[in-house]
Order: structure tokens, then sequence, then C-alpha cells
């Protein structure tokens, strides 16, 4: 059982999301930095797959009240346990009685906190993701609050009392400035004016602060289509480039609704929506085109990448 | 016309017509009945006119897939979307139920009751699900109840509000922001989680609005 003293900005139970549910409008949720999450699990010996923590920007403080494997992935966050700093990356033990503060985020957005046996809140519609859209899921469909306790379920197998290494930081690379977000096209690309084309091809965008687990909202020069649209609604993915009136476009995420009626200009390769999940207001960003054979390429090295890191925590976890 | 296209790299999107009409909806719910149990797709979610295939780039190739719904839907012709179920839902109109329904109604020149008599006169259908969990996209609003939006949309509309906005009504399943005209409530959960089917509503089936009356 952890104890929530403080909740942090915006902390929610998330696992790796639903599906099954698009067409009855349910998003498929789950963690913004996917890779992040299954690494944190990987390191606890949890599957993949199970509820952890995503922490925003500022973290929670939390007590242990038993013994508790854990592990902290995503964005580099202050983190103190029982006053003495903790490393990202490595798998960790909280002695019961013991205290987790962490701060705030130096680097990136969103950081994960996994423990071993996941977090033991009720399975809804196949996930444990928190829906804020649909207001359930996770710890009762909100973000964490002060007094909140979150059951643990039941470890799998024992663990070292200390584990002296870390895994690299190379294995889920940070944006840094300007950073590079493939694009691949949209129904609506063409219909844009060649300058829009050229400022989505190369031109730095920044996130706003109004972006949120439904969405990044980007700031800079407007883009305009060569001529007025109303499409109908229609799917949409967590990545889908959206271009509302105003002309800054938005660029969907996990939380997102599942339909959409504004043009759509482009969509987000999958491998990279992870790096839009740890930008920060501010932050600027610039697409790149690929195509789809490169997207799908990128998709099965992350799987090798994945599995590589799975099978060595298991190696020096023996 | 047929037409598939890549949505990302995890889903095809297949346009069945142009309009949004219920002859498209139609061939849109036939093309998902035809594509359910087509091998490597992991999704199937119905738009206005087109449906969203969500597949696993690491089980199947986009361009396989599209082989293969363009062989399933060969010969889809202009079909009804089969017999639909029509559900009744209660409603209590205006009041503190439906606190929009006596602007909407001065505004398009009608009493509060017409507004009434007209909205629960009309049979909907359900054209998709989206926007939020649960909620419907209805179409067949008498175009005399036709209203854009308000200006100033409400941070939360309560649960069960049932709402005119622009060509459109619907139901809000959850507590939500929404910038519809609300003209009633209904106690119905049009979406819970518990179930195993969690939206009430489907594609294709048929909605009445019943007024209810307290006491």
């Amino acid at each position: 059982m952890i104890e929530v003293l403080r909740p942090g900005l915006l902390t929610t139970v998330q696992d790796t999301g639903r599906a099954g549910f698009r067409a009855q409008g349910v998003p498929p949720g789950g963690a913004l930095d996917g890779r992040a999450l299954r690494l944190a699990n990987l390191l606890v010996g949890n599957p993949e797959d199970a509820a952890g923590l995503e922490i925003t920007l500022l973290g929670p403080r939390l007590h242990f009240g038993v013994d508790t494997r854990f592990a902290l992935t995503g964005a580099e966050l202050e983190a103190r346990l029982d006053g003495e700093p903790v490393p990202s990356r490595r798998p960790l033990r909280a002695g019961a009685g013991s205290t987790l503060d962490l701060g705030a985020a130096r680097a990136g957005c969103r950081a994960y906190l996994a423990c071993a046996g996941g977090i033991d809140v009720p399975v809804l519609l196949g996930s444990r993701a928190t829906c804020l859209p649909g207001r359930f899921g996770g710890m009762e469909g909100r973000p964490l609050r002060a007094g909140d306790r979150l059951p643990l379920g039941e470890p799998a197998g024992s663990h070292p009392r200390r584990a002296p290494w870390s895994l690299s930081r190379d294995l889920q690379p940070l944006p840094g400035p300007g950073a590079e977000i493939r694009l691949l096209p949209g129904a609506h690309s063409q219909l844009l004016t060649p300058e829009a084309r050229e400022r989505l091809r190369g031109e730095p965008f920044r996130l706003s602060p109004a972006s949120d687990r439904m969405g990044c909202r980007l700031e800079g020069p407007p883009l305009s289509l060569s001529r007025a649209l109303e499409p109908s609604s229609e799917g949409v993915v967590p990545g889908t480039v959206q271009l509302p009136p105003g002309g800054e476009p938005i660029v969907l995420l996990a939380d997102a609704g599942t339909t959409g009626g504004y043009p759509r200009i482009g969509h987000v390769a999958d491998v990279d929506l992870r790096l839009l999940a740890q930008l920060r207001p501010g932050d600027s960003l610039r697409f790149r085109e690929t195509t789809l054979s490169d997207a799908h390429r990128l998709l099965r090295r992350e799987a090798r990448t994945l599995a590589f890191a799975a099978h060595a925590i298991r190696l020096h976890s023996r | 016309m047929i037409r598939v296209d890549p949505l990302g790299d995890r889903a095809l999107q297949v346009t069945l017509g142009d309009a949004t009409d219920q002859a498209t909806g139609g061939r849109v719910a036939a093309a998902a009945r035809r594509l359910a149990r087509l091998p490597g797709l992991v999704e199937c979610v119905p738009g206005f006119t087109s449906l969203t295939l969500h597949y696993d780039p690491l089980r199947a190739q986009p361009e396989a897939l599209a082989g293969a719904v363009a062989a399933a839907l060969a010969g889809l012709g202009p079909e009804e979307g089969g017999p639909g179920r029509t559900i009744e839902i209660p409603v209590r109109y205006g009041g503190e139920s439906g606190p929009d329904l006596e602007e909407l109604a001065a505004r398009r020149g009608l009493s509060p009751d017409e507004v009434v008599r007209l909205h629960a006169a009309g049979e909907y259908r359900v054209q998709m699900l989206g926007f939020i969990p649960g909620f419907p996209y209805l179409a067949g609003l008498d175009p005399r109840l036709h209203a854009p939006r308000r200006d100033r949309p409400r941070l939360a509309v309560p649960a069960g509000s049932v709402g005119i906005g622009g060509a459109q009504t619907g139901v809000y399943p959850l507590v939500s922001p929404g910038g519809w005209h609300l003209i009633g409530r209904t106690p119905l959960r049009l979406f819970d989680p518990a179930r195993r089917e969690p939206a009430l509503l489907r594609p294709g089936d048929r909605v009445r609005f019943r007024p209810v009356v307290d006491g």
C-alpha cells in the first residue's frame, strides 16, 4: 500500500492503455511515453504493461507501507528517498515506512514510477489506465489527491537488495530544443498552401501550456488551407495533426476523442509520440516528413530494443 | 466508391461515401460487419463516411491488409444497416433539466412546448459514437430546431443532458465541457464502464425521445 501525502501537479495511474472500445468513444489512453513505462516495469520485474504512475512536471510525495521495489524512468525528477537522492533507471528498494519525495522535472515532462506487483486498482474495460475524459479507471477516474491509498499487487519473485547498475539514458532519450518529430501525410495535406507546407516541413513550433493528455497545442505562424474545408467527423488516432480554423495545429494524444471534424494535415509516427510526451510547455519542435515503411522499420526496432533491455535486466537481476 | 488510405502508421481509413447520409451510414455499418473478422485487424471504428481499421504493424502489413479489405468489400452495394434497435430515451424537458429551452425556443420563434413536441416527434439515427465515451451523434433533427452552438460553452454539462448544437442533437453521457443548448435531461446512463458493452447506443440504432413529466 502506498499513501499519497502530496499528489504533485498531475499524477495518474496509467498502464499501456485499452484497446477494443474506440467504437464506443473510449480513447486508448495509457502512458504517453509508453517506452518509459515499459522500461520501469521491466526494472522491477513486472509485465511491461503493468500499471504505474505517470507524473507530470512536479512529482508526488509518497509513503510506502511495506517493503517495495520501485524504479523511476522518463523525465529526470528531483527524487529523494527518506532525504537521500536516488537515481532513475535503476531498481531501488523502499523499506516499509519510508517516504519518496519526487520534485520538479529537470529535463523532460513526464516521469514514470513502477512498483513491483503493479498498482492494483480495478480493471475497467480491460485496463487499469485512468481515462480522464471518461472519468473512470485508475484511481476513480481522476488525478491522485492527498490521502489516496494505492494498493500494490503481488510482486513476481524476490528482488536483489541492491542493484549497482542503471539503464543507459540512450534507451529513452529526452527531446532537446528543436526536436525533430517524424510526420506522415494526412488526408488533407495536399490542401495546405505552399507556404503552409514549407512551414510544416521544418519551421519550429512551440508547445503551448494549454497542452494536456488529449493533445499538444502548437504555437507558431498560422497554417492555411488553399480552400475552406469542414470535413465530416471521422476516426482519428494519437498522433493525428488537426488544423482548427485558427491555423495553429493540434497533435492529438492518447486521451483525445476518437473522432474529429477538423482537417487532418498529418500524423506523427507512432515511434515519436513519446518525444511529444516529453516536451515541456515552451519547448520547440520541428516536423520532418517520413514514409510509412520508415515508420514501421522504427517500430520494429523499438520492439527489439525493449526485448534486448528486458533480457539485459533479467540477466542482471539473478 | 471505396477508398483505402493510411491513417498514420497503425491504421487505415476506408472511405465509403461522400455524404453523411443514411445510405452512407448503412454502407459503413455493412462494411464493418464484413470486416469484423479480418485477420490482422485490431479494431474497427465507424465514422460518418468511413471506417478506421486499426492494425498491429508488427503483425500485419498495410498493403496486404488494404488488399484484403478491397476483396472483402467487393460487391458492397448501397445496403441498409440491417434491422437496428430502437431505443427510447426518457427526458425531463425544460426547467432545471433544460436550462436553455426557453432561450432556444425564443430564438427559433417557437414556444418551449413546440420545441419539446418537435424534438420528441423525431426518429433519430445514431451515426457514430465519438467526442467522449458513449457520446452519440444523432441524425434527423428537425431543421426548425437547428441552432448554432452557444457563444460561451459551459465548463461542466451535467451527465444525461440532452442538447442541440448546429444541426445535431445528442446526449452528454458524462459531465463534460459543452457548447450545446441544453433542453432536457435523461436518467439513462449512456455510458457505464462497469457494463461489458459500456456504451448504451450503437451506430445504426434508432433513437426516440419520450417526454417525462414529474408527479
